[in-house]
């Protein structure tokens, strides 16, 4: 099969979609023809990290022991199987950029399927920024063990010992005669040659990248700017309908009588009504949304009292015990070397992970095989967990993930992939599940509210003398203190986004850098106070209490390139730190900002960015990722929180869920330092996690207000203003 | 159904004519070609290109017209096409996405996004891009300030900002004042 198609199949033209798809594995395989496979296990190499605690999901009929593959096919055209998926963070240029560097091969030889559970080796999903980190290594060990297997094979060919070639631009030749020369595609003819890797293979020292570590323009970037990309919505398929799905006015309310009659008036119309899934299908989207408002249905609405002003107070009602993460020295002995204590509570609402697009699925059921076109970021969950709904085994699933909207970790739950499969299973046809936007602000996985209470102290020389940190059901995420201080006690209430039974009014989840935003916000505001109240500049205190050596350059760094020049809080210049860990990548910022006091608005002039993640891939990339998270940042710290009341939630779009926008942004500058030492890390998610203490830093040293709670609204910002 | 733009529109959406509701003749251009559709003329436009036309281009994000993922042009100007009834669309000339490039060559804007990186998960760029169609339209030379101003009601939460304003500035510089 002429790769080519691939792309074209995947992505860049909907025929070739419909062609491909209806291939079976095994017609793949015999497609595909000869050439030279090889399989990676992340565990053999100790990347097993991703896996950690979660079962395998074998891929059916192939060896389960595998994460990535890779072919080189008899026309020299390279591809690689992914099981991670495309959703705007770069991994469809990031990956084949890895891939080619190390196999030594143009950048546009190089091929990426993403996201098909029939096609791509089993992945666990696309979050905590583990693409590049965890996934990226074992796609280079792949390549470079493909490299092996050439260099083998052209010494045969060649006849000169392997010590005498070089692999150069797909082609191996003879450093003594370059004419002796054989390319990739040749080598590749006529071979049957699978390699699972054993040991792992020496990695290129990054020092010697030539396409990795350069920027490149994305490759999805014309498909994207000229509205080819399909994202799930965008599919079709002969004899589809859309689905309206009736939905309940609040959580936990139970369908009790439902009249669907109105809408079957409607021509064209067909109402399913599975449990207590009830939806109308139609050949338009709009008519369904017609069709489902003539339906008249009753709900037993649950008791609730929980709105968005008592759910801190619930929260540390219902919070589990703690689970000491760390803890040293001895807290009592530090009260009595403290020269000065902090206490503190802070206070994060829940916010919306509110992507571009909205959930979407078309699922479709052809004998006892349905293949379902989903917006997710794990395809192979989205695979179980509507094989299970519909009652099909795994291998009788299929998930397709097209280019995906912006997912943020909100795109895991695969609900609306459930929904359509469901649906098309009841109705006999192809059916598309698309979320409103009501749905979505409903059905969403919020980011949790949690409450960070800090006690601390600083000695008469502005050392931390001791720390006692503990976070309510935002998770360990980011709570490690990195700071030196001589006692402390760090301890996590709850544990994941989930929370716990009886906790959270709706479903929470992993969010962008999740924990790691509510944790950063806590302790950098609250080091920040500890400076403050010690009369010593901020970045100065916290170069004071820092050893470790890394996160001391990447603060030196944002200081240098900002132009900071000490002065201690509140200064009345509006400048704001903060610094973080995320994903294995060090960040600090240094933001200005302007607050207009009378209207309680706050406006980020300027931020400066700071980032040490170890090999950097794709610069440029890196950079984007920076400016985004400082972007979408902007929101949970100044705007975002769900609003909602009994069960309800009151947000329904985007008139009273504010997110950022142009004349928000700040003039954004980021600096990458160089750290060639440390293994690729986390990108996409790092930089986001200081927006709220870096912003609220900045707003106390404008005005003296000290802000404890996000969003930073303007009434809370007044409020606070009053305390001064 | 009488003409599509292009052949990706899907064979599955014949004309429907609901027999409870209003039919209409609707004839406009869209994308530089004449087009006459009989359908119910209180329908979204979003839709109807989405599914009758199947240009799937133009996308769905609030249906509110708070966000922008559905801007299309009408009659240059930029529009969002949840809000927009087809019938209103009688006599008038509509551009998509799919429609902006011309004789296979892409609009500077399009150019300015790819070279610039204006996009990341690209769910946001049709309308992005159309809204900048149609400012730099009536404002050829804007400002930084003018374009924050100009683009403030399309959203983006992949954060891309930043890059939209450089490609606009860019194409705004390559364009020369020519709309």
């Amino acid at each position: 099969m002429n790769t080519n198609d691939y792309l074209a199949a995947n992505f860049r033209d909907i025929h070739g979609f419909e062609d491909f798809y209806t291939q079976s594995r095994r017609e793949f395989f015999k497609r595909a023809g000869g050439g030279i496979l090889i399989f990676v296990a992340l565990n053999d190499l100790l990347f097993g990290q991703e896996e950690a605690g979660r079962p395998r999901g074998g891929r059916p009929g192939l060896p389960s022991d595998f994460n990535a593959f890779l072919r080189i096919g008899e026309d020299g055209r390279v591809t690689c199987l992914t099981g991670k998926i495309e959703m705007g963070q770069g991994p469809i240029t990031s990956l084949p950029q890895m891939l080619a560097e190390e196999l030594e091969t143009p950048l546009d030889t190089v091929d990426i399927i993403m996201g098909d559970t029939d096609l791509c080796p089993w992945d666990m999903g696309t979050f905590g920024s583990m693409t590049t980190r965890m996934f990226g290594p074992a796609l280079r060990a792949a390549a470079a063990e493909a490299k092996v297997v050439l260099l083998e094979l052209a010494a045969d060919s060649l006849k000169v010992p392997q010590t005498q070639l070089v692999a150069k631009d797909g082609i191996i030749f003879d450093q003594k005669n370059q004419k002796n020369r054989v390319t990739y595609g040749q080598l590749a003819k006529g071979q049957k040659i699978e390699r699972h890797l054993q040991a792992k293979p020496a990695l290129k020292d990054p020092t010697q990248f030539k396409i990795a570590g350069k920027p490149h323009t994305r490759r999805d970037a014309e498909v994207k700017v000229t509205g080819k990309a399909h994202y799930a919505a965008d599919i079709r398929v002969p004899g589809m309908l859309y689905a309206r799905i009736l939905r309940p006015p609040a959580h936990g309310a139970k369908l009790k009588n439902v009249d669907t009659a109105p809408a079957r008036q409607i021509a064209g119309v067909q109402v399913v009504q599975d449990g207590d899934l009830v939806a109308v299908l139609h050949e338009l989207p709009d008519v369904a949304e017609t069709a489902l408002r003539k339906i008249k249905a009753e709900f037993d609405v649950p008791e609730a009292t929980v709105d968005d002003k008592n759910i801190f107070d619930h929260l540390l009602s219902v919070a589990p015990e703690p689970n000491i993460l760390k803890q040293g020295g001895d807290l009592d002995e530090g009260k009595k070397l403290a020269a000065k204590k902090f206490e503190s509570t802070y206070l994060n609402s829940y916010v919306a992970h509110s992507a571009m697009e909205t959930h979407a699925a078309l699922a479709q059921i052809e004998g006892d095989k349905a293949t379902v076109w989903a917006s997710t970021q794990n395809p192979f969950g989205a695979r179980d967990q509507i094989a299970q709904a519909i009652g099909f085994p795994a291998e009788k699933v299929r998930v397709i993930t097209p280019f995906v909207g912006g997912g943020f970790g909100g795109k895991t739950n695969n609900a609306e992939a459930v929904e359509a499969a469901r649906l098309a299973k009841a109705a006999g046809k192809p059916v598309q599940v698309m979320w409103t936007r009501e749905e979505e602000f409903f059905y969403d996985t919020f980011r949790p509210a949690a409450v960070v209470k800090i006690n601390s102290g600083v000695d008469g020389s502005g050392k931390m003398a001791f720390w006692d940190y503990d976070v309510f059901f935002a998770g360990d995420r980011g709570a490690q203190q990195f700071y030196i201080v001589p006692n402390h006690r760090t301890a996590a209430h709850g544990g994941g986004w989930g929370g716990t039974r009886g906790s959270h009014p709706f479903a929470t989840g992993a969010w962008r850098a999740p924990g790691n935003n509510t944790n950063t916000f806590a302790r950098e505001s609250h080091i920040d106070i500890m400076a403050a109240g010690a009369g010593i500049d901020p970045v100065e205190f916290r170069l004071n209490n820092l050893s470790d050596a890394r996160m001391a350059r990447v603060l030196k760094s944002a200081a240098d390139h900002f132009g900071w020049t000490p002065a201690k809080a509140p200064s009345k210049r509006g400048y704001g730190v903060a610094c973080g860990i995320d994903a294995g990548t060090y960040v600090a910022a240094i933001a200005e900002v302007v607050v207009d006091a009378a209207k309680g608005t706050v406006q980020v002039k300027r931020v400066v960015c700071a980032q040490d993640m170890g090999v950097v891939i794709n610069p440029e990339g890196a950079t984007i990722q920076m400016e985004g998270c400082i972007t979408m940042g902007l929101g949970y710290a100044l705007t975002e929180e769900v609003h909602f009341k009994c069960g309800r939630v009151l947000d329904t779009n985007y008139d009273t869920y504010e997110i950022p926008r142009f004349s928000w942004v700040p003039k954004i500058e980021t600096v990458l330092i160089e750290n060639n030492e440390t293994a690729p890390q986390g990108g996409g998610e790092p930089a986001i996690i200081l927006m709220g203490a870096l912003i609220a830093n900045a707003i106390h040293d404008a005005t003296g207000a000290r802000m404890f709670q996000l969003p930073m609204t303007p009434d809370r910002v007044k409020t606070a203003l009053q305390k001064v | 159904m009488l003409w599509t733009t292009n052949s990706q529109a899907s064979s599955t959406n014949s004309v429907l004519e609901p027999e409870d509701s209003m039919t209409n003749t609707i004839s406009f251009k869209l994308n530089d070609k004449p087009v006459r559709l009989k359908v119910d003329g209180d329908r979204p436009l979003l839709w109807v290109l989405r599914t009758d036309l199947g240009l799937t281009g133009t996308k769905y994000g609030c249906g509110e017209g708070h966000c922008g993922s559905c801007t299309v042009l009408l009659n240059q100007r930029a529009t969002r096409s949840c809000l927009l009834k087809i019938k209103d669309v009688m006599d008038k000339e509509v551009v998509t996405i799919e429609g902006l490039a011309k004789d296979g060559k892409l609009h500077p804007l399009q150019k300015a996004f790819m070279e610039h990186d204006g996009l990341q998960c690209g769910y946001c760029t049709p309308g992005m891009i159309l809204t900048a169609v149609s400012l730099l339209k009536f404002n050829p030379q804007p400002t930084e300030q003018q374009i924050n101003k100009g683009m403030e009601q399309n959203f983006c939460r992949c954060g891309a900002q930043v890059r939209i304003v450089q490609a606009i500035q860019a194409a705004a510089a390559e364009m020369k004042g020519a709309r």
